[in-house]
């Protein structure tokens, strides 16, 4: 599949998704680490791709959003922005409940996409 | 004009802060310490007013498009209004140790 399908078919099929270097679990970037572990505080599902595992969304990805960088944070088809904007976000309160509402929209049988 | 002050001067021609600051942190990460790769920013402006976040940083980008195009690998951004900038006392949050995936 084209590459740019794939990344908006991955952010249209999954509610909050992360790309971001590593996983949540081992994040390879400071910066990805600190947005993975601000999503994981509220509690609630998200899916991610580690791009350091799939270079073509590694390239794609800053020329589909517009934006240089890494982490992408996405929230029901949108970006929301990068690593700062994720933490000011959490701290504010206002990620707890972006997430709370993206979570009624996973569908019911089918688990997040996690590459 | 090392990278830094080229940042300083787009930023100041962009965005005409009332406060501006940037920060090579390129020391933090591994890459070698000539890379000029790794900055934070710190900028406050009227221009900032009104906007989102995400509205604000894309501001930045975009004035920061041929540096980030060309070897800087990370920029992190704090982005305010005067007002936003009285209301936290001039508080600006630091940056995570790098971890090593610097891929690109």
């Amino acid at each position: 599949m084209d590459p740019l399908d794939r990344i908006k078919e991955q952010i249209e099929s999954n509610p909050v998704i992360i790309y971001m270097k590593g996983t949540p679990q081992f994040p390879q970037c400071g910066f990805s680490s600190r947005a993975a572990a601000a999503l994981q505080d509220c509690g609630d599902k998200f899916a991610y791709v580690n791009i350091l595992a799939d270079p073509e969304i590694f390239e794609n990805l800053p020329k589909f959003a517009d934006w240089p960088t890494f982490p992408q944070v996405y929230v029901d088809g949108e970006l929301i922005g990068g690593c700062d904007i994720t933490l000011e976000l959490h701290a504010s309160g206002e990620l707890q409940k972006m997430l709370k509402e993206a979570a009624k929209k996973w569908p019911d049988e089918e688990e997040g996409q996690q590459n | 004009m090392n990278r830094q002050q080229t940042i300083e001067h787009k930023l100041q021609q962009a965005l005409s802060p009332m406060h501006l600051e940037v920060l090579s942190e390129t020391h933090m990460h591994n890459v070698p310490e000539d890379a000029e790769s790794h900055y934070r920013v710190t900028a406050v402006s009227e221009q900032f007013s009104g906007k989102s976040l995400l509205q604000r940083h894309r501001l930045v980008n975009a004035a920061l498009a041929e540096e980030l195009a060309n070897g800087i690998h990370a920029l992190a951004l704090h982005t305010m209004t005067p007002e936003e900038w009285s209301e936290k006392n001039g508080h600006t949050p630091t940056s995570p140790p790098c971890l090593g995936g610097g891929a690109k």
